[in-house]
């Protein structure tokens, strides 16, 4: 099985980082030298408890607020399979974390205090992560014990959660509801005993069960050259391969070919991981390419199957996640990232920003600010070769970088 | 021939990440290196580096920022491996820094060399122009670790800026940089001690000997077990020399590395063991028990 990333998005203070930790304690992921250190630290703060967000807040300056500013990525595993965490804040001003926790992640989980219910961040949190199409959204429903483990509470949530449900674009996420207490450990790895009105299974249960067609989305096979390598020698004098990551499907010896963007037809001759030929690579497997025909590829080039082509255009528009402090505006020139391919690109217009309550779109937008998320036409300099972010994770999302600070400043999912 | 199933256990999910990552940084920049400590994360890198690019050669040298303070096994290993491969190494030494007087030698006994590393790491940098240095830093093994990019973008000073950290999305390593920045490049982040090791076990990767279980003279102090075979580990005439079996789990700075006692005596017993540890593996640097937040100071300063 591959490691699975679940996103972890919750408000201040849901608990998320005490999950976290509660995680790795019911799985004995927490070594004997981390343990000793959370409880030395527990104890020093007069806690009468285990405070396991030690295990995760990993910035002094989070440790001296008390909240979780960056993304952290936490490992653990069990007999079944091996899991990334990817705890990102859940501030409305950490949305752009929450994105970048969330673009490589294959599941999430939302949390929801029990006391507080569906809030505002609760529509943000979704909403990301619906733009961002995970495929399987766990709600934690955290506290529950502060509620007196209430069956009452927790359906009124998951209805009003449900409600939130009814208006998300990509309608096929999975989405399942788990009350919990991170802090007694109810329904984390163990089932709880405090509530015997609720039947499903326990977060991780959950998880453990998932299969890879239940995380992973199959499309058509794209291989985005990411070096070409010649070795010169005299063994290998007129090798040619062409380095790089398959994305979406499968290609095999003998397959018929297109490289973009000169449209050239070739085979392909044989494919290598590492001295190894095989007749098939998979997807995401990072392998080296050769060709029938002696023709010129090179980075930033794509292979495709003849007859399976993306949209090649110098123009698109794509929900953007603006992440910098400088603001976006109509007119303004970026470097447009498109997984390895990089071209200069021009912000055509802004034609909608989504609401920042998650509620509806706003029109007769200027300029973007940090963390908003709107609706946004570029044109580029040179045609690039995508599919829509909903038919293709990959190939249907970009980075903005800006040309002077080279800082990376947006994000973007093709429409 | 068959299907490549790389898709089908993480290890190897890990490992087409990590080539991937490898060869963005070829790609990307004009001079990168791959720093090489002789332990076995970097030994890790070196494999997955031939295996990026074959049948073409690893398209940057290796460096090694010498503390003087190595496992003797360590360097004996390191010239072996780069012979072999046919690769380019380059050398520089703290003991250099030192004598420069660009860094004063930590005395006591819990002197080590492993902060002063960082200046001659920083020196080297600006001596060859190099623009990505290659690590083999993982996440797991330190909390301000598991916040680290897979290109991390250093100042003119070396410096992280942990707060102010470039997003990292999808497969798209953002490896643009400024006039004197450079960037720390971790391919392995992803993975875990245990992770490491199957790898070895699964790849039959050579490592020093020092990682697997050896008699060896030893005293202890504050609970863990110190090498007494090396002069450069400190040793109280009243702290009692014993011989156990035993091996190392890291093999960083002498003076700052402990041993665990083990049987293990081949890869996969090493594995075994490693699955059942209760211990973490920087528990066993005494560097990161200075105070809760000492990776993440000197990673700060430009440390690896």
């Amino acid at each position: 099985m591959e490691v699975i990333k679940i996103a972890t998005a919750g408000s201040v203070d849901d608990g998320k980082s005490t999950l976290i930790g509660r995680i790795l304690y019911d799985t004995k992921s927490l070594t004997t030298d981390k343990l000793e250190a959370i409880e030395k630290t527990s104890k020093q703060r007069g806690y009468d408890y285990l405070d396991f967000s030690l295990a995760t807040d990993g910035l002094v300056a989070e440790r001296e607020q008390g909240i979780t500013i960056d993304v952290a990525h936490i490992y653990f595993s069990t007999a079944k399979k091996s899991y990334i965490i990817a705890d990102t804040p859940g501030h409305v001003e950490y949305t752009r974390n929450m994105v970048t926790g969330a673009s490589t992640s294959q599941a999430s989980i939302i949390l929801i205090d029990a006391r507080k219910g569906v809030i505002e961040q609760t529509n943000r949190h979704f909403f990301i992560n619906n733009l961002l199409r995970i495929k399987d959204v766990v709600v934690a429903i955290n506290k529950m014990d502060l509620v007196d483990y209430s069956e009452d509470i927790y359906n009124k949530i998951k209805a009003d959660f449900t409600e939130l449900m009814s208006k998300r674009d990509y309608q096929d996420q999975k989405i399942t509801f788990i009350p919990v207490s991170a802090l007694k450990g109810d329904n984390v790895v163990n089932r709880s005993q405090s509530m015997p009105w609720y039947k499903g299974q326990s977060l991780l249960e959950h998880f453990e069960q998932l299969d890879k067609a239940d995380i992973f989305n199959v499309g058509t096979p794209r291989f985005p050259v990411q070096y070409v390598i010649r070795p010169k020698t005299e063994e290998f004098h007129d090798f040619r391969g062409y380095a790089g990551k398959v994305y979406g499907g499968e290609l095999s010896v003998g397959d018929d070919i297109l490289v973009l963007p000169s449209k050239t037809r070739s085979k392909i001759k044989d494919i290598y991981f590492y001295d190894q030929k095989y007749q098939t690579a998979s997807r995401r497997s990072s392998v080296t390419i050769t060709l029938e025909n002696d023709i010129n590829v090179s980075r930033g080039d794509m292979i495709v199957k003849d007859g399976d082509l993306p949209t090649i255009d110098k123009e698109f528009t794509a929900n953007v996640c603006w992440m910098d402090s400088k603001q976006l505006v109509p007119g303004a020139k970026y470097v447009v990232q498109h997984g390895v391919n990089k071209v200069l690109g021009k912000v055509e217009r802004i034609n909608h920003k989504i609401h920042p309550d998650y509620s509806g779109i706003e029109k007769n937008v200027t300029e973007l600010g940090v963390n908003d998320i709107a609706s946004v036409t570029f044109k580029l300099n040179k045609p690039i070769f995508y599919d829509q972010f909903k038919n293709h994770r990959t190939n249907g999302s970009f980075i903005l970088i800006d040309t002077q600070s080279n800082n990376t400043v947006g994000a973007g999912f093709i429409q | 021939m068959s299907t490549i199933k790389k898709d089908t256990s993480h290890i190897n999910s890990l490992e087409n990440e990590a080539i991937y990552i490898l060869r963005e940084v070829a790609a990307q920049f004009e001079k990168p290196v791959l720093l090489f400590s002789g332990g076995k994360d970097s030994i890790t890198l070196v494999r997955l580096a031939v295996k990026a690019f074959y049948p073409a050669k690893i398209p940057f040298p290796l460096m090694h920022i010498d503390t003087g303070h190595n496992f003797p096994e360590t360097i004996e290993f390191r010239d072996k491996l780069v012979k072999e491969l046919g690769l380019e190494l380059i050398v520089r030494n703290v003991q250099d820094s030192i004598d420069e007087g660009k860094v004063k030698e930590e005395s006591g006994r819990y002197a080590s060399r492993n902060q002063l590393q960082t200046t001659t790491l920083l020196d080297a940098i600006e001596e060859f122009k190099f623009d990505a240095c290659i690590g083999g830093a993982r996440r797991d093994e330190e909390k301000a670790r598991a916040k680290e990019r897979i290109f991390s973008v250093r100042d003119d000073f070396g410096q992280w800026d942990e707060k102010n950290q470039r997003p990292e999305l999808f497969d798209m390593l953002n490896g643009q940089i400024n006039l004197g920045q450079n960037v720390r490049v971790f391919p392995i982040s992803n993975w875990t001690e245990l992770d490491v090791w199957s790898y070895i076990e699964q790849e039959n990767i050579e490592i020093p000997s020092i990682y697997f279980a050896h008699k060896r003279k030893v005293f202890l102090r504050d609970g863990m077990i110190w090498s007494a075979e090396d002069e450069v580990v400190y040793r109280d005439d009243h702290e009692e020399v014993i011989e156990e079996l035993v091996r190392f789990r890291t093999v960083g700075d002498m003076s700052c590395t402990a041993a665990v006692l083990s049987e293990a005596t081949t890869i996969s017993k090493v594995v075994a063991e490693i699955r059942e540890s209760t211990i973490s593996e920087r528990g066993a640097r005494i560097d990161d028990k200075r105070s809760e937040a000492a990776m993440e100071k000197r990673k700060q300063q430009g440390y690896f």
